[in-house]
């Protein structure tokens, strides 16, 4: 960014593309090198940039509490133990307090929900232009790529793939263990025969798509929002620390600011994701009368 | 910002950490947790049962403190009784042998006086002849007088 001008506009595009592989119009493989080839790729198509971020803390966080496991015993707690199983025992006081039913998979499910998210969140408080200005080193000097087309989007959760990913993967175990529970009538008959009487069935039916739907759609998009605008507010910031001597200066301050009261932000947003999960889950196992 | 197959990669990552944390994370950590639990539960139920034992222990103290409290008393009270029955039989001994004493020295005065009676009784024919010879300046025959002298003085 500093040998060159940049336009505003262009600086704000270049952060939020991300780095795309798949295959071009023309059909060659390749990194898409602008926001138009992206789109034109299609669904056949992989952001690595998120995956690989996604997986590393992914990674990162497993190889961390395995090693916690590991180490556990009954007796006293080391540093690192000790700090694990206060995660651990936060995510279990929520499991038992909003999880009525019995199912070993919630907490573990809770527990990766809440780090990875958390983890992935916290990404947006590194330096907005830290990481992607690395790629761009990397991409130059290892893989000889234009420098302008090396797009690196650092923060997986302002990648709408990422949180709608997972907000599928408590979707289909909503429906999954909402089944198996009250069986396939059941579960179709709390979408049809509620909350109005039975004859009203296709009011029900849409009200509780609806309601539904919107569990997945809700969960996967307050994230993305959340950290999208997160992230927007600090590219629009770093915009302002280049406009000039007085601009300069406040801009800092407020970046501080905002990492600050961004880091309430995205363990929020880590803590909304899991509870929101251990509740759907929870009415996926009550049977209704 | 599409919609693109990394919903599937990041789906296939996230079931994988599910999958690996319900396995080799959670129940490691949580079985530790229970088994502190369980420990210091223990430990709890232990210094609770210390605490108990050692309440009895002070009851039974305290009881037999109480005993021996009560035995030394019983005897110190033996033998407050025991020393004025010594104190009582001792003042009636003493008693009896003062009694004893002057009863003796009664008798033995008596028996001065009656010595000196006699005695007095012996000399005074020796002195009614000595005065008698002084005042008739003559010896008198003291067998022939001593009767009546003899008499005089059974008189006295």
């Amino acid at each position: 960014m500093a040998s060159e001008t940049v336009s505003s506009s262009g600086y704000i595009k270049h952060h939020l593309q991300n780095l795309t592989f798949g295959q071009h119009t023309d059909g060659s493989w390749g990194f898409a090198h602008s926001a138009q080839e992206a789109a034109n790729m299609g669904f056949w198509s992989i952001n690595v940039d998120t995956i690989g971020m996604s997986v590393l803390l992914g990674v990162l966080m497993m190889w961390f509490f395995r090693r916690a496991a590991k180490k556990a015993t009954s007796g006293v707690p080391s540093g690192l133990v000790n700090f694990a199983e206060w995660i651990v025992e936060f995510v279990d006081d929520n499991v038992r307090s909003s999880f009525s039913g019995r199912n070993p998979l919630v907490a573990p499910l809770a527990l990766t929900i809440f780090v990875w998210v958390f983890l992935m969140n916290l990404i947006d408080d590194v330096m907005v232009d830290l990481i992607p200005q690395i790629a761009v080193f990397v991409g130059e000097n290892v893989f000889g790529a234009d420098p302008h087309h090396v797009f690196f989007k650092a923060v997986p959760t302002t990648d709408p793939n990422a949180t709608s990913a997972m907000a599928l993967v408590v979707f289909a175990l909503m429906v999954f263990y909402g089944i198996k529970v009250k069986g396939l009538g059941g579960f179709l008959g709390e979408l049809a025969f509620q909350p109005f009487p039975k004859w009203l069935f296709p009011i029900n039916l849409v009200l509780e798509l609806v309601s539904l739907i919107s569990k997945p759609v809700s969960l996967s998009l307050r994230l993305f929002g959340n950290i999208y605008a997160g992230e927007m507010i600090f590219i629009l910031l770093a915009i302002m620390f280049g406009a000039g001597w007085i601009l300069g200066p406040l801009s800092g301050l407020l970046q501080i600011g905002w990492a600050i009261f961004h880091i309430l932000i995205i363990a929020l947003q880590a803590y909304v994701f899991m509870m929101l999960t251990i509740v759907y889950l929870d009415m996926a196992h009550q049977k209704h009368h | 910002m599409n919609i693109n197959a990394t919903i599937i990669g990041q789906a296939i990552a996230f079931v994988i950490f599910i999958a690996f944390c319900m396995k080799y994370v959670w129940p490691p950590i949580m079985q530790a947790l229970e088994e502190r639990k369980k420990k210091i539960a223990d430990s709890f139920e232990a210094a609770n049962q210390a605490a108990r034992e050692l309440e009895l222990a002070e009851e039974k103290a305290a009881q037999t403190l109480r005993e021996s409290k009560e035995h030394a008393a019983e005897i110190i009270e033996q033998a407050n009784k025991r020393a004025n029955q010594l104190i009582d039989e001792s003042k009636e001994q003493a008693i009896a042998d003062g009694k004893r004493l002057r009863e003796a020295a009664q008798a033995e005065i008596e028996q001065d006086v009656v010595r000196a009676k006699e005695a007095l009784r012996a000399q005074v024919s020796a002195l009614a002849f000595a005065g008698a010879e002084k005042i008739l300046g003559t010896t008198i025959d003291e067998k022939a007088h001593s009767e009546i002298v003899e008499q005089l003085a059974k008189e006295l």
